[in-house]
């Protein structure tokens, strides 16, 4: 596959993710307010802190309130990682290699790009918050679908599969940093009634809260953490997602799994190892904060690294003849 | 709705006799439209609508800023043409694509028709597309020009006339396949058992097609699209393409030289490329032989091709003869190389830097079309009797001041086809342009691009300047008893 073609996949499917997980959160998030009234405004804060995109909205927005994050994170085309933004870039990638993305799935994209421009889009978000977030969502996962179903199994599908699980695994780190500093903030809080919606929230927002329930029963905040880094068969934990990359990016260059022919199967490799060993008695004894914060270096060096062997290896061409 | 009242003016009309009748080829279908349940046609136009816009079958357009992209205009009512018409279309375009052809590589190599004194060598090389770097190769087969589409107009009188040939990068042809795709989804209750021949083999055709001209020597060759990027204003046809062949669409990034061939940058390292069906102007294909400031092209490209290493199609050179000056030659070079009578007449053309010509054309610029010899797109023309003076006098002066870059043809009254406008139907101009591959054999997709003029009156059938399109069904030879 050209290398042209397999970066833009692979940035396709990543905006894709991204985009979907802005959606949940914000989702989610209007649901709790109207469960916790009091807490409302508070809400609002951590998610813009979710993007790492809080100095850019303190310079354009007066404050965190309801309707300026949910313009922030969805149609601010200046953020670049609002849901608009992220389409748009999906979108423009999507274009790019159309002709290698099965016509189903192009036009289940341009069609969520469609529904994101429509006239009165905004207004539906703000009126009617969980019903435009639920759609978004169901638009990605029409996607997925239509990737799954329509596309060939080869080396596109791989990259779009690896550009998705690095983006999620990276969006579900992210997810539970910001929690934790806002439902944490010191052990005495542990085990009061209001951590326990914050935390079902967060588990919603990344739809485990069922998996959850069915795993580990009561919610608790270490089991929680567990849950979403270290399950190896939910599909946000951030360990099932370095192993569907691993996966996919074993099957592009059709090395053997727990080999290595270039830095990024190795990068990728190690990161896996490391999860494959590690408990959640490991995470809180180093602090989770600093370990998702590891975690989410390493993704970007995983990223790097893929980079450099596919996308941008060295030119190689005849001196003038 | 139906058609009643609708007026076919004073034109030939594609699709009702002057006195009103629908045209045989055309009963069946008025039939069936005036047949559905009131406000169902427009309710399937604006599903068809929809569905263009779903698949983003978009087209770009320069110099504005705000949403480049638009869909091009589609109207629901079809253009049909009756078997008897088209055969001779068909024969007319083949003999067209063969005489050209001959003339092209004549030009690249011994200039017979110039020595026989019946094309003027200054013609020749005067022409924008001509490459003195062509000069003595020979490509596959001999083929130069392997995809052309040609225009084609009728005038009042019903006589259908050849009005240009685009041999460099002729567009459009994936507009006449999502069109016939809509109309078969959105419209199947019209369009069904009418006999209409397909035209969704383009696809196929065209992949033999660039297959069959591949260098010598190569077994299963290896495609590849050349597009300038996405933002160029055919970008989707140019992806629609490469995914119907199931060939790379290449940027010029994409492509080095290297080991003596042309090879893409793959997430493998690099792979072959045998044939490369270019969508990019000569100009832009080689930074080291013609624009060196083209960022579109691949270094060291021609002369690969000129020592036989890669196919270009279609050839480097092929513009030479889409110049609307050589155009004027062409029944010469039917008569000339193939010794037969042209089949599709040459619409009048005046060749402004003829003394004679000239005079005529400035006397009569108010009922002249104007064209620079070299432009496509419907961009510079002037049309006379639409024009006001002081377009008339800028025009003069231009023609005086560069007469080889004008010609001037009598202004046509283009045949119409009725058209959606609102709740009823209105006549509209239109144009078509077929679709010809020159491969082992000579291919005319039945039928072509119908581009049409949306804005009432207007004859500029460009999409650029408000115009759109049509399905077009070219009927079957009818069952013989």
């Amino acid at each position: 596959m050209l290398s042209r073609v397999a970066e833009s996949i692979y940035w396709m499917s990543r905006y894709i993710s991204r985009a979907e997980n802005v959606a949940r959160v914000v989702g989610v998030n209007s649901q709790l307010q109207l469960q916790m009234p009091a807490l409302a405004e508070d809400q609002w804060d951590p998610m813009v802190q979710v993007t790492g995109d809080e100095a850019a909205f303190r310079a354009a927005y007066d404050g965190p309130t309801r309707s300026s994050v949910i313009e922030f994170l969805t149609f601010d085309a200046n953020n670049p990682n609002s849901i608009v933004s992220c389409l748009t870039r999906a979108r423009e990638n999507a274009r790019s290699v159309r002709e290698i993305i099965s016509s189903e799935m192009w036009e289940a994209i341009n069609t969520f790009y469609l529904f994101l421009q429509a006239p009165g889009a905004r207004q539906r978000a703000m009126a009617d918050a969980h019903a435009f977030f639920q759609h978004v969502q169901r638009s990605s996962y029409q996607i997925e679908g239509a990737k799954n179903e329509t596309m060939e199994h080869g080396d596109g599908w791989h990259f779009s599969r690896l550009g998705q699980y690095l983006e999620r695994g990276d969006q579900t780190t992210r997810i539970l940093d910001t929690k934790y500093y806002l439902l944490l903030p010191s052990p005495e809080h542990v085990g009061k009634p209001i951590d326990d919606l914050q935390w079902t929230a967060l588990l919603r927002s990344a739809s485990a809260f069922e998996a959850y329930r069915r795993t580990h029963g009561r919610v608790a905040a270490s089991a929680v953490a567990s849950f979403l880094v270290l399950n190896r068969e939910f599909p946000r934990s951030v360990h099932h997602c370095v192993i569907e990359a691993q996966t996919s990016l074993h099957a592009v260059t059709g090395t053997p799994l727990r080999r290595y022919a270039n830095s990024a199967e190795r990068a990728l490799g190690r990161l896996v190892a490391d999860l494959d060993y590690t408990d959640i008695a490991d995470v809180i004894r180093t602090g989770l904060h600093d370990f998702l914060d590891s975690i989410q270096d390493r993704l970007n060096g995983v990223g790097s690294e893929i980079t450099r062997t596919f996308f941008a290896p060295p030119r190689r061409t005849d001196g003038p003849g | 709705m139906n058609f009643n009242g609708y007026d076919v003016g004073d034109f030939y009309d594609e699709m009702f006799l002057p006195e009103g009748t629908p045209r045989p080829e055309a009963r069946a279908l008025v039939d069936r439209i005036e047949g559905l349940p009131e406000g169902e046609f427009v309710r399937r136009h604006t599903a068809a609508e929809q569905a263009l816009l779903n698949t983003g079958i978009t087209f770009t357009v320069y110099g504005d800023e705000a949403g480049t992209e638009r869909i091009f205009p589609f109207d629901v009512v079809p253009r049909i043409i009756s078997h008897d018409t088209w055969a001779p279309i068909e024969r007319g375009l083949r003999q067209r694509v063969e005489a050209l052809n001959h003339f092209i590589d004549d030009v690249y190599h011994e200039r017979r028709i110039v020595r026989d004194g019946v094309v003027p060598a200054e013609v020749v090389e005067s022409s924008q597309g001509y490459r003195t770097e062509c000069i003595g190769l020979d490509p596959p087969r001999g083929i130069w020009c392997h995809i052309t589409g040609t225009d084609l107009v009728r005038d009042r009188d019903g006589t259908i006339y050849v009005l240009e040939d685009n041999l460099r990068c002729p567009s459009g042809v994936s507009y006449v396949l999502e069109n016939r795709a809509v109309m078969t989804e959105t419209f199947p209750i019209v369009f069904e058992g009418l006999g209409v021949r397909p035209v969704q083999d383009y696809p196929s055709r065209l992949l033999t097609m660039l297959e069959e001209v591949a260098p010598e020597g190569a077994s299963r060759p290896s495609v590849a699209l050349l597009t300038p990027g996405v933002f160029n204003s055919a970008y989707f046809e140019h992806s629609f393409l490469a995914q119907q062949m199931g060939i790379e669409l290449v940027e010029g990034r994409d492509l080095d030289v290297v080991d003596d061939r042309l090879q893409m940058r793959t997430t493998h390292g690099y792979e072959p490329v045998d044939v490369l069906y270019r969508r990019i102007d000569d100009d832009f294909l080689d930074p080291t032989c013609f624009r060196a400031d083209s960022l579109l092209g691949v270094p060291g490209l021609m002369e690969l091709y000129q020592r036989g290493r890669v196919t270009l199609v279609n050839a480097p050179g092929t513009g030479v003869a889409d110049d609307k000056v050589v155009y004027s030659y062409v029944p010469e070079m039917i008569r000339y190389y193939l010794d037969q009578d042209p089949i599709l007449p040459n619409v009048p053309t005046y060749l402004c830097w003829r003394t004679d010509d000239r005079r005529y054309v400035l006397d009569h610029l108010a009922e002249l079309v104007v064209k620079p010899a070299n432009e496509s797109g419907g961009y510079g023309l002037l049309i006379g009797p639409a024009a006001s003076a002081g377009q008339l006098r800028d025009f003069a002066q231009r023609i005086a001041a560069e007469p080889r870059n004008y010609i001037a043809q009598p202004t046509l009254g283009l045949s119409r086809v009725p058209t959606r406008v609102e709740q009823r139907f209105e006549g509209r101009h239109v144009d078509l342009r077929p679709y010809i591959l020159f491969g082992r054999d000579c291919y005319v997709l039945p039928g072509g691009l119908t581009r049409v003029a949306l804005r009432k009156g207007s004859l500029v059938v460009n999409s650029s300047q408000g115009g759109g399109s049509k399905d077009t069904w070219v009927l079957a030879p009818p069952a013989k008893a």
